[in-house]
C-alpha cells in the first residue's frame, strides 16, 4: 500500500508537470510527426522509416523526461523524496513509470500516421506495435534514469546519453535494413537491445518482419534488459 | 531527541567533519552556528540520512536505521524542494503520499496546515506564482505534514528579505508554543542564532563551543571595544597587556568597563583613532573568542 502510494505520487507528478506546460503539449504532438515526414522524405522511403520514427519518438521523450532528474535531486523536489521513507524501488517505479507512460503515448500519437501508409494497420497490428512501444519506452526510460543518476550536470547527461542511445538507435535497423549491412554491423546489432525493440515494432507493421529475430526472443530480450537496468536504477538511487 | 557522537566525514582528502558530537533534548530549538564551509550543511546531510558518515554514531528520535529515521524527521532544505510547476495542493498531496498518507487523513491535515500558515485560498496556485516568503511557508507546512518528531532546517531563511525572514521565524516560534517540536537548525545569521534555546558552534568541521546564547555571551566577560584606525599595530602594541586582536583597519579588546577604556585610549592616542564602538558581546564575539575567525 505504502509502496504503491509513493510510486503513484511520483508517477502522477510527471503527468501533472507535463500537463501544466502547454508548449510541451503542443511540441509533443507536432514534432515527431514532422520528423517522420521530413527525414522519411529525405531517405525517399516514408514507409521504411516509419518504424524508426516510432522508436525515435519514444527515445527522445524518455531522454527529455530524465534530464530534469539531475537538478531535481541536487536541489529540488527529489531531495525531499530521498529523505522520505518511500522505498527506493517505489521511487524508481514512479519516476520511470510516469515518464515511460508519456513517451509511450507520444509514440502512439505518431502511430496514427500508419493510416497514411500501406503498412499493416489492422487491430492486431496496432495492438502489437503498441505493446512493442511500451516495452521500448520502459527500457529507454529506465536506462536514461540510470545514466542521469550517475551524472552531475545536465550537459554531461546530454553528452553521455547521446553517445549511448543515438548510436544504439542508428544500429537498431531504424534507418537501414540490417539484411543489407556488413556482417560486423549485423554482429553488433545482435547485442543491441534496441535492435530487438526495432525488430519487434517492424514485425507487426510488415508481414514477415523483414527477417528480424523471433517475436518471443525480442520480447524476452527487452524484458530482461529492462529488469537488469531496473536493478541498477534501484541500487543507484541514494 | 538527536544525539550524535564523533561524526566524521571526508570529502576526498578534506575532512569536512572531524569528530562532531552534539545532543538535542526533546522540545529544544537547537542552532548549529558557523560560517559557510564550516561543516554545517555536511552535518545536516548526515542527520537527514542523505550522507553516510565515515565515522561516528547518531540517533534521531531514538532510531539509528536510515529508513526508520526518515519517517520521524521533517526536513526543510536551503534550496526549494517544492515542484514549482505544481500547485501548492499538488505538492502537499505528493508529500503526504510519500509518507503513506492519503484520503481523509491527508485532506484534514492539509486543510489545517493551510489555515495555520494562512495559505487558504492559495492552494490551487502553482508554486512559481508565490512570493519567496509564501513559498517558504509552504515548505515548512510540507515538512510538518506527517507530524515529525524532529524538524531539521538547513539555513531555512536563505533568500528571504529581512521582513519575510522575521515573519518566518515568528511562525516557527508560534508553532513551537502550540506543540512540542524539536528543531535542529543550521544558520550563519546572528539574529536567528539568538532565538535558539541552545547552540553548537561549528568551525572547520569541529565543535568550537556549545551552550545557551546567554551563557556563551556571558563567558566572553566584559565589553567589546573596537577601534577603527589606520594604524592598528600601534594601538595594539601600546595596549598589549589587554590582549588586542588586530584586523585590517581595526583593533578590538574585550575588557570590563569598556566605555572608560575607550575614552582612555582615545585620549592617549589623539588622531590615531578614527572610530570607537563599545558593545555587549554578541554571538559573533563568542565565535571569535573560540575560533579567532569571524562568522
Amino acid at each position: 500500500m505504502k509502496f504503491r502510494l509513493a510510486a503513484w505520487a511520483l508517477g502522477r507528478r510527471e503527468l501533472q508537470r507535463f500537463w501544466g506546460e502547454r508548449s510541451r503539449v503542443a511540441g509533443y504532438v507536432a514534432s515527431p510527426l514532422l520528423f517522420w515526414v521530413v527525414v522519411g522524405s529525405g531517405f525517399g522511403d516514408l514507409e521504411y522509416f516509419f518504424a524508426g520514427a516510432l522508436t525515435m519518438t519514444v527515445m527522445f521523450s524518455a531522454m527529455f523526461s530524465m534530464m530534469s532528474l539531475i537538478e531535481d535531486r541536487r536541489e529540488g523536489f527529489l531531495l525531499s523524496v530521498l529523505v522520505s521513507p518511500a522505498p527506493r524501488a517505489a521511487i524508481v517505479l514512479g519516476k520511470v513509470g510516469g515518464a515511460a507512460l508519456l513517451a509511450w503515448l507520444q509514440g502512439l500519437i505518431v502511430l496514427g500516421g500508419v493510416f497514411f501508409t500501406s503498412l499493416r494497420h489492422d487491430a492486431a497490428a496496432l495492438v502489437g506495435v503498441a505493446g512493442a512501444l511500451l516495452l521500448t519506452a520502459l527500457l529507454l526510460t529506465v536506462v536514461s534514469y540510470v545514466v542521469a543518476w550517475r551524472l552531475r550536470s545536465t550537459q554531461g547527461f546530454h553528452a553521455v546519453i547521446n553517445l549511448l542511445l543515438v548510436p544504439a538507435w542508428m544500429l537498431s535497423g531504424a534507418i537501414f535494413n540490417p539484411a543489407l549491412s556488413f556482417a560486423w554491423v549485423r554482429g553488433l546489432m545482435q547485442v543491441n537491445p534496441l535492435y530487438y525493440a526495432q525488430s519487434l515494432v517492424r514485425a507487426f507493421l510488415v508481414d514477415g518482419g523483414q527477417g528480424g529475430p523471433d517475436v518471443r526472443v525480442a520480447v524476452a530480450v527487452l524484458v530482461v534488459s529492462t529488469l537488469l537496468a531496473g536493478v541498477a536504477a534501484v541500487r543507484g538511487t541514494k | 531527541m538527536v544525539a550524535a557522537e564523533s561524526i566524521t566525514v571526508h570529502y576526498g582528502a578534506r575532512r569536512a567533519l572531524d569528530g562532531v558530537s552534539l545532543a538535542v533534548a526533546a522540545g529544544e530549538w537547537h542552532g548549529v552556528l558557523g560560517p559557510n564551509g564550516g561543516g554545517k550543511s555536511t552535518l545536516f546531510r548526515v542527520l537527514a540520512t542523505l550522507l553516510r558518515p565515515d565515522g561516528g554514531r547518531f540517533t534521531v528520535a531514538g532510531e539509528t536505521a536510515a529508513e526508520r529515521i526518515r519517517a520521524r524527521i521533517g526536513v526543510v532544505f536551503q534550496s526549494q524542494s517544492l515542484d514549482r510547476r505544481l500547485t501548492v495542493a499538488q505538492n502537499l498531496e505528493a508529500q503526504g503520499n510519500l509518507y503513506g498518507l492519503a484520503g481523509a487523513v491527508l485532506v484534514g491535515r492539509t486543510e489545517r496546515l493551510l489555515r495555520q500558515f494562512q495559505l487558504t485560498g492559495r492552494e490551487h496556485e502553482p508554486v512559481e506564482q508565490l512570493s519567496g516568503g509564501l513559498a517558504r511557508r509552504v515548505e515548512i507546512a510540507k515538512a510538518l505534514l506527517h507530524e515529525p518528531a524532529v524538524l531539521l532546517l538547513d539555513e531555512p531563511t536563505t533568500g528571504l528579505d529581512p521582513a519575510a525572514r522575521r515573519e518566518w521565524l515568528d511562525l516557527l516560534t508560534a508553532l513551537r508554543r502550540e506543540r512540542e517540536l524539536t528543531v535542529l537548525m543550521t544558520t550563519h545569521l546572528l539574529d536567528e542564532a539568538e532565538r535558539c534555546d541552545r547552540l553548537t558552534l561549528l568551525h572547520e568541521g569541529r565543535v568550537a563551543a556549545g551552550g545557551t546564547p546567554a551563557a556563551l555571551k556571558g563567558e566572553v566577560g566584559g565589553d567589546v571595544v573596537e577601534f577603527g584606525t589606520a594604524d592598528p599595530a600601534r594601538v595594539a602594541s601600546r595596549y598589549a597587556e589587554a590582549s588586542p586582536v588586530v584586523g585590517e583597519g581595526w583593533v578590538r579588546f574585550v575588557t570590563p568597563g569598556g566605555a572608560r577604556f575607550a575614552a582612555q585610549v582615545a585620549d592617549a592616542l589623539p588622531g590615531v583613532i578614527e572610530s570607537i564602538a563599545v558593545q555587549r558581546p554578541t554571538l559573533e564575539d563568542v565565535f571569535f573568542r573560540h575560533t579567532g575567525a569571524r562568522l
